[in-house]
């Protein structure tokens, strides 16, 4: 057992963390469910993907490194470390590329990721509908053969970025008389601007439209943006929430200089005894995250698999978001209430109520945890 | 980076599971429980044999060569099987003879430790922060002290004496904890600068020891009450079918599972803030364990006659003994820089 880098990996980080030096904005980027945040955004991941640190773990011939995963969690550290922005592609590059890598065609590959990981096209996950949320096999937006592709029509909601993004991608009906509700699912991805589309931004708690309802009537996507075979779409998408809930969404760096960011508050503000336990708990809890995903990832590299304990890394990284923001919030006083502040405490605590909702609620991914991993019977939800 | 057992270490787990499934180790806490130390005694030879406790001492000392994360392993496994005894403090011990030794004051070591680490002498220690008390004094064979480490006088050190006795024995929340204070004097073994960092030492590897200790505690009692779960049937099926009962199961592995890393990353690095922040949160995973498998239990867990309970009452004086998470969470800030 050892937690010893090898030297490519502190290579990698030492280059990662000069570029970074070099290179993260001296201000915070606007935020980027503006149009104006989600533009300037756009250039920073474009200035990423010229130093190739945008999707380091993807092979080269993409624009990535080809860094295993000890080498990907390197870098994340120093991202999140370097004060850099929130990831505009996030989306694309931690859900849908994945699923590529696994069900895409080569050609798809060539097509669909050089441009996701320089920023000129921005993906939006399109997978709730207003009846379908955590029941996600419930969807009733529908697919219909066409000539060369398929009309989509229907409607999604709460889909993230959608509200300035390019394209979407998300799983629709193709087989209404399937006998069961995750039979007969397509998965593809579409033009947010195509014929037919229409895009209604909703505010979110914080007053932005991060996310968006989609109204889709008859809109053509040709056969070459269907990923795997149609009618699989179900298992398909099962492997991206997986990374959804995993790592690839909130990689242990994020919580380790969040928690720095912490102590840092917690000690200006005259290490407020009231509040030392909660600090001492976002230190212990984003080491305990940190190396939780060593060990997740040292069986992964030693060829196993990431399965239900996907759903253990989203019920702790979803609360610990929110108690670290708490924590934040109450060493700041009546200044927390101050929505939008430069240190974005109060923005980072909005943004992290919503950890428990979404990805598959929490409910969702306790019974996950109970049937799968502690082998407790099915019973009534 | 391999942050995993190796194949060696999983197979010295696996042995002590075995050697320890094949003990009825309830018999022996129950003894030990009630001041009959003969079957536990019989145990702590074969955890001897199997090296259990010349895991913190050198080679050079005839130890297996200071192995923190063997020491870990094979203190989660005495937890899984809720060994009894003063565990802990001879890990404690082993540590603080060995580094005196190192620190230029072998005579404590060699007089000692050959016994301690072929477990023909059981030893218990007690430090300051413990409060006065010792633990299972009447059981062991050499009762270590040290005194004066906190709140001496300016200009004196700490002292190492072996206590000439010791008073009544207390009952502690888990019977099989028992507890005294050792009697004031005795023989003075060492003294000064080398003895506080030796004593530092101590503490750490005890930290060590106790978080790894109520890892296994948690584990086996959060295996007891799913097996439970899953049999037990109210309104005509089984209570594991109950989301309210999945989500407080859920939420125990939860901490097990992120409790278990830092232990394990706490033995590598043997950094204060690391063994701080992994015994608070074995610490908590332990007791969180432990209100679940007595809610879960229900009536029939709250018996002393279900073996639950060897684990049960364990938890909470294991949780706070060597560093409550209080005053665990207070050095993980100390320490941060």
């Amino acid at each position: 057992m050892d937690l010893n880098h090898t030297a490519e990996e502190d290579a990698l980080r030492t280059e990662a963390r000069e570029w970074l030096a070099a290179h993260v904005p001296a201000a915070p980027l606007p935020s980027l469910e503006t149009a104006e945040g989600f533009a300037a955004h756009r250039e920073w991941e474009a200035e990423l993907y010229a130093g190739r640190w945008s999707a380091v773990s993807w092979p080269e011939r993409f624009g990535g490194r080809g860094a295993d995963i000890f080498g990907w969690l390197a870098f994340e550290e120093e991202y999140w470390a370097a004060g850099a922005p929130g990831r505009v592609s996030q989306n694309g590059i931690s859900l849908l590329a994945p699923t590529l890598f696994d069900h895409g065609s080569e050609e798809q590959r060539a097509r669909v990721l050089p441009d996701m990981a320089s920023g000129a096209v921005v993906w939006a996950q399109a997978w709730s509908e207003p009846e379908a949320g955590s029941d996600l096999a419930s969807l009733r937006s529908r697919a219909v053969r066409a000539d060369g592709g398929w009309l989509l029509s229907g409607q999604k909601t709460w889909s993230s970025r959608a509200a300035f993004a390019d394209r979407a991608f998300g799983i629709f009906r193709t087989e209404p008389a399937a006998p069961r509700p995750h039979q007969g699912l397509t998965y593809l991805m579409f033009d947010l601007r195509a014929p037919g589309v229409t895009v209604r931004p909703i505010g979110r708690l914080d007053g932005r439209p991060a996310f968006a309802e989609l109204f889709l009537d008859k809109v053509f996507v040709p056969d070459e943006d269907v990923i795997g075979e149609p009618g699989q779409g179900w298992r398909i998408a099962m492997s991206t929430t997986g990374n959804e809930r995993g790592l690839t969404l909130r990689s242990p760096g994020r919580f380790l200089a969040a928690a720095d960011r912490l102590v840092r508050l917690w000690r200006e503000r005259g290490e407020d005894r009231g509040a030392s336990d909660r600090v001492a708990d976002a230190v212990i809890g984003a080491r305990a995250y940190q190396l939780f995903t060593y060990a997740g990832a040292s069986r992964f590299a030693a060829g196993g698999e990431m399965g239900a304990e996907s759903s253990l890394n989203k019920l702790f990284w979803s609360e610990y978001d929110i108690e670290l923001h708490e924590t934040a919030l109450e060493l700041l006083g009546p200044e927390g209430e101050l929505s939008r502040s430069p240190d974005g405490w109060a923005e980072g605590y909005v943004f992290a109520l919503a950890g428990p909702v979404y990805a598959g609620t929490n409910e969702i991914q306790r019974d996950i945890v109970a049937e799968r991993l502690l082998g407790l019977p099915k019973g009534r939800r | 980076m391999r942050f995993l057992p190796t194949a060696e270490q999983r197979d010295f787990t696996r042995s002590l599971d075995a050697l320890l499934t094949a003990s009825d180790t309830p018999s022996a806490v129950r003894a030990w429980s009630a001041g009959d130390h003969g079957p536990g005694r019989t145990l702590w030879a074969r955890l001897a044999d199997a090296g259990v406790f010349a895991l913190a001492a050198p080679e050079t000392q005839d130890g297996m060569g200071r192995l923190p994360v063997e020491l870990a392993l094979a203190h989660r496994e005495l937890g899984r099987h809720a060994v009894p005894g003063p565990l802990v403090e001879t890990a404690a011990a082993t540590a603080l003879l060995s580094h005196l030794a190192d620190a230029g004051d072998p005579a404590p070591a060699k007089r000692l430790l050959p016994g301690l680490l072929t477990g023909e002498t059981v030893v218990t220690l007690g430090v300051p922060e413990g409060g006065g008390y010792v633990l299972d004094a009447e059981g062991a064979d050499v009762v270590l002290v040290v005194t004066g480490a906190d709140g001496a006088a300016p200009g004196s050190g700490p002292e190492l004496r072996l206590a000439p006795g010791h008073g009544p024995v207390h009952p502690s929340l888990d019977p099989a904890r028992r507890l005294a204070r050792p009697d004031p004097g005795g023989e003075l073994l060492a003294a000064g600068p080398p003895l506080a960092g030796a004593v530092g030492c101590a503490v750490r590897w005890a930290r060590l020891a106790a978080a790894a200790q109520a890892v296994g505690v948690a584990e086996e009692l959060l295996r007891r009450t799913v097996a439970y779960v899953k049999q037990r049937t109210q309104f005509g099926v089984p209570i594991g079918s109950f989301q309210a009962v999945k989500h407080r199961l859920a939420d125990t592995l939860l901490a097990v599972e992120f409790a278990r890393p830092l232990v394990y990353g706490a033995a590598l690095t043997l950094a204060p803030g690391d063994l701080a922040a992994a015994k608070a949160a074995a610490g908590e995973a332990a007791y969180t364990a432990a209100r679940a498998a007595l809610q879960l239990h229900g009536a029939i867990g709250y018996t002393e006659e279900l073996d639950l309970s060897l684990w049960l009452r364990k938890a909470r004086p294991l949780r706070d003994a060597w560093g409550t998470p209080a005053r665990c969470r207070a050095e993980v800030l100390a320490a941060y820089v």
